[in-house]
């Protein structure tokens, strides 16, 4: 049953997903992509997706994963879609609700002590390699290819994306219609 | 007019952040500071003080953001109804302009349209390199040095492997958290409370500014 699947994988996100949207997609990455559900390329569409759509990156994933997993695995109607991308959104949500309502009053109290200010600067270096492990995970031959061109090519995309966003103040979003384009001239 | 009595406060909580989730590109910290002139200077909900305890504590726990926040807004203000509003508010703009792409363009579609696959292929490596600036951004601001740099290196490489039990990043989650914990207990006895801010690998105001250049 895909649903029940779906909910405990959303559960899992929910529940662990610290430190932000990048710092989740790993986990995201194990649970969709880590039990076939969607494809190493797809995720990285959703990605992109996600990053030129308003809205936080895990509503946005999601809604899309929840749409397609179910379509995917054969339930062939948008209505089975449909259920899974409320499914899926309203369960990636729900472990802020319970936590907001039971735990603030004891964060917001003990904010100070060892044991809070001991989690976070141990959360800390952790996320960063979250976001680093992500990353890694999707330089594979689905994103930059398999032939040398276009590894060349990819690379050189990659490269260049990735200086823009750091030494300017050029939006991601734009960058990735750049790269987009560059894509459509290269490739079409 | 005071908070508590506030006529159809469920409605305006809810297309506050309706608003919000809908004009706000990347999530988390691009639209806490929208969410803070919102509730704080324009509805005159929460006093500035209040918004960042709420802050501090919609950053503590896992999960997304700007849901945390948004239901931390609306609980202080109206308890779990008031939660439901505001987060329902958040999330519905990104659940159907996503459920929409996700309706038209079809994996399918991406695949075998010729012009959209070719827009895919040169978009796929962007986003790859989109996901390695935030590390190296986030790694100066949270002042990793010699001595934790092995931390998120060890954690990414292990969770790259795709070995069975050891690749599950929940497990760096929990070891970090409990590390972190045990770590800082042992500083506390050795150094004193009074040497303790000197002994911690990153302020917190480090995360902050981390999390607001990621913009997500």
């Amino acid at each position: 049953m895909i649903y029940l699947k779906l909910i405990w994988s959303y559960l899992k996100i929910g529940l662990f997903g610290f430190g932000g949207g990048y710092a989740m997609l790993s986990l995201i990455e194990r649970e969709i992509v880590g039990s076939g559900w969607i494809t190493p390329k797809m995720f990285t569409d959703i990605v992109a997706i996600s990053q030129m759509t308003p809205g936080p990156i895990g509503i946005n994933s999601a809604t899309y994963i929840g749409y397609v997993a179910p379509i995917h695995a054969g339930y062939d109607s948008p209505l089975w879609g449909l259920l899974g991308s409320v499914v899926c959104t309203l369960v990636v949500i729900l472990p802020s609700f319970l936590l907001v309502a039971f735990t603030s009053h004891l964060i917001s109290k003990h904010k100070e002590s060892v044991v809070i200010r001991g989690i976070f600067s141990g959360l800390r270096p952790v996320v960063i390699g979250l976001i680093a492990s992500a990353a890694l995970l999707l330089m594979n031959g689905e994103n930059f290819g398999t032939e040398t061109n276009e590894i060349f090519i990819s690379v050189i995309i990659a490269v260049a994306a990735l200086a823009t966003v750091l030494f300017t103040k050029i939006h991601p979003i734009l960058v990735i219609i750049l790269s987009g384009i560059a894509g459509l001239i290269i490739y079409y | 007019m005071s908070v508590d009595k506030e006529k159809g406060i469920y409605l305006k909580l809810f297309s506050s952040f309706l608003r919000i989730g809908a004009f706000t590109f990347g999530g988390g910290w691009a639209m806490i500071s929208l969410i803070q002139r919102e509730v704080v200077e324009n509805r005159k909900w929460i006093a500035r003080e209040e918004f960042l305890d709420l802050l501090a504590v919609a950053q503590s726990l896992p999960g997304i953001l700007a849901v945390n926040i948004s239901v931390a807004v609306g609980d202080k203000l109206r308890g779990m109804r008031g939660s439901v509003a505001a987060a329902l508010g958040t999330i519905l703009p990104s659940f159907l302009i996503i459920l929409t792409i996700a309706i038209f363009l079809t994996p399918d579609l991406i695949q075998n349209n010729r012009i959209i696959a070719a827009i895919f292929s040169g978009i796929r490596p962007a986003v790859v390199a989109l996901i390695v600036a935030p590390v190296i951004t986030s790694a100066k601001s949270a002042k990793i040095g010699w001595k934790t740099v092995w931390i998120p290196v060890v954690a990414a490489l292990l969770i790259w492997s795709k070995l069975p039990v050891i690749s599950n990043p929940i497990l760096y989650v929990v070891l970090g958290a409990l590390g972190g914990y045990l770590w800082l207990r042992r500083q506390e006895k050795r150094l004193g409370i009074a040497k303790m801010d000197t002994a911690t690998p990153g302020q917190t105001d480090a995360l902050d500014k981390d999390e607001k250049e990621d913009g997500l």
